[in-house]
């Protein structure tokens, strides 16, 4: 059976640990590993290729990733890297990892609800992050971030972020 | 200069995300409501987004002396290619929502159209996008079906507004040599198979608007041939101040 051992030399698992490490500047209790923006890690003659996507075409927090991957990589002394922008496939929320969509609740914003094909026809239910019900309210489609959209909670009437599906 | 015909078709798609983008930064913090003033901001950022990606794409075809900031800060009025409904002036919130609602609407069948182009970069760009228009077109759409439902004096705000704006649709749905021969190759989207689609979406809101689909008129049209009206000017020489008095400046 062909593991990542075989494939990959061992360095790309730490190189993975290291990206695994950067947070989103926007919301720091996720990495941009948590988040699926960096789609793939590979050494080859010229050093690392890391491929990196953004979350919304005009997120802000991209030019300071880049940076901070660069940088990270540069600490540990994996040199030199070079970072491939991936637009496609395109960035989705699908792809953020369970114990991600689990801190992001913790932290006080409620995560994606349901798969992004269906982003846009029925309205889903949005529990809240707080008291997990489910009577909530849409008071805002845009909020803080792109990436995120403005509820209150009918039940314990706290105002709180829904991380939007897309 | 001379772009080729895949650039000015790439110019086209960008300068009309663009200028969009700013005309709806400059709603931010003079919006009606906190909500608003953060919606139209987060759509312009995203419409910025697309630009980007849309003009870096064009600086790349272009050559190595270009890149996306010169495009977007060294090119005349007359050189720019966006639709001329863009470019119309934000009025009050009722012309600016109009104008939204009428190019998201358009964007959203455009996207879905080119993220199936050959061009495999214009593919991908579409592709990001046509996600982030679609929750454009579910605010502006929401807002025109409530504001035409609301007041006697919000309905007649929001008819006026698509009285003033609809010689200006047209344009969107016209194809010239270029766009006909790029459809032909199968990298852009003829705009004139665009319209039943567009129609069949706008069609259905304004009867839920319960407004009045403005009688056939003489569209204005030449944006996308470099043509505008007389509000791009003012709109570029406050975008552009900075890279024209000091060139080349860098944050």
């Amino acid at each position: 059976m062909q593991t990542l051992d075989v494939v990959e030399p061992a360095q790309t698992r730490e190189v993975w640990r290291i990206l695994g490490q950067i947070s989103d500047p926007e919301i720091p209790v996720l990495t941009i590993t948590d988040l699926g923006m960096v789609r793939s890690v590979h050494h080859r003659d010229d050093g690392w290729h890391i491929g990196f996507t953004p979350t919304y075409s005009g997120c802000p927090a991209t030019d300071f990733l880049l940076a901070a991957i660069r940088e990270a990589m540069e600490k540990a002394g994996h040199q030199p890297v070079h970072i491939e922008q991936m637009l496609h496939p395109a960035w989705t929320t699908d792809w953020m990892t369970p114990t991600a969509k689990t801190r992001l609740r913790e932290y006080g914003i409620s995560p994606p609800q349901g798969h992004a094909c269906h982003a846009t026809s029925a309205a889903v239910e949005v529990s809240c992050p707080r008291c997990g019900s489910l009577h909530t309210s849409l008071i805002s489609e845009f909020g803080s971030t792109a990436c995120k959209a403005l509820y209150r909670c009918d039940s314990c009437r706290e105002p709180f972020d829904y991380f939007k599906c897309i | 200069m001379t772009y080729s015909p895949l650039t000015t078709y790439t110019l086209r798609l960008g300068d009309t995300c663009l200028v969009l983008a700013q005309r709806l930064t400059a709603w931010c913090g003079h919006a009606p409501e906190l909500e608003i003033d953060l919606a139209l901001a987060n759509i312009g950022l995203d419409l910025l987004g697309q630009a980007r990606n849309f003009l870096s794409y064009a600086a790349e075809l272009q050559g190595a002396e270009f890149d996306e900031d010169k495009l977007a800060f060294g090119r005349d009025e007359r050189e720019y290619r966006n639709v001329l409904l863009a470019e119309q002036p934000n009025g009050d919130f009722a012309d600016t929502l109009m104008r939204q609602y009428l190019l998201d609407a358009w964007h959203v069948v455009l996207f879905e159209r080119l993220a199936l182009s050959r061009d495999a970069q214009l593919a991908a760009i579409a592709a990001k996008a046509i996600k982030e228009v679609r929750y454009h077109l579910r605010f502006s759409r929401g807002w025109l079906v409530r504001l035409g439902n609301g007041t006697e004096f919000s309905q007649q705000k929001m008819q006026h507004s698509l009285n003033k704006l609809w010689r200006f649709s047209g344009e969107m749905f016209e194809a010239d040599e270029l766009e006909i021969e790029l459809a032909q190759l199968g990298i852009a989207v003829d705009p004139r198979t665009l319209r039943t689609a567009w129609e069949e979406e706008v069609f259905g809101t304004l009867l839920a608007a319960t407004l009045v689909k403005p009688q056939e008129a003489q569209y204005r049209t030449g944006g996308k041939q470099g043509l505008h009206t007389e509000h791009l000017g003012p709109l570029l020489a406050d975008m552009q101040y900075l890279q024209r008095a000091y060139p080349n400046q860098q944050w």
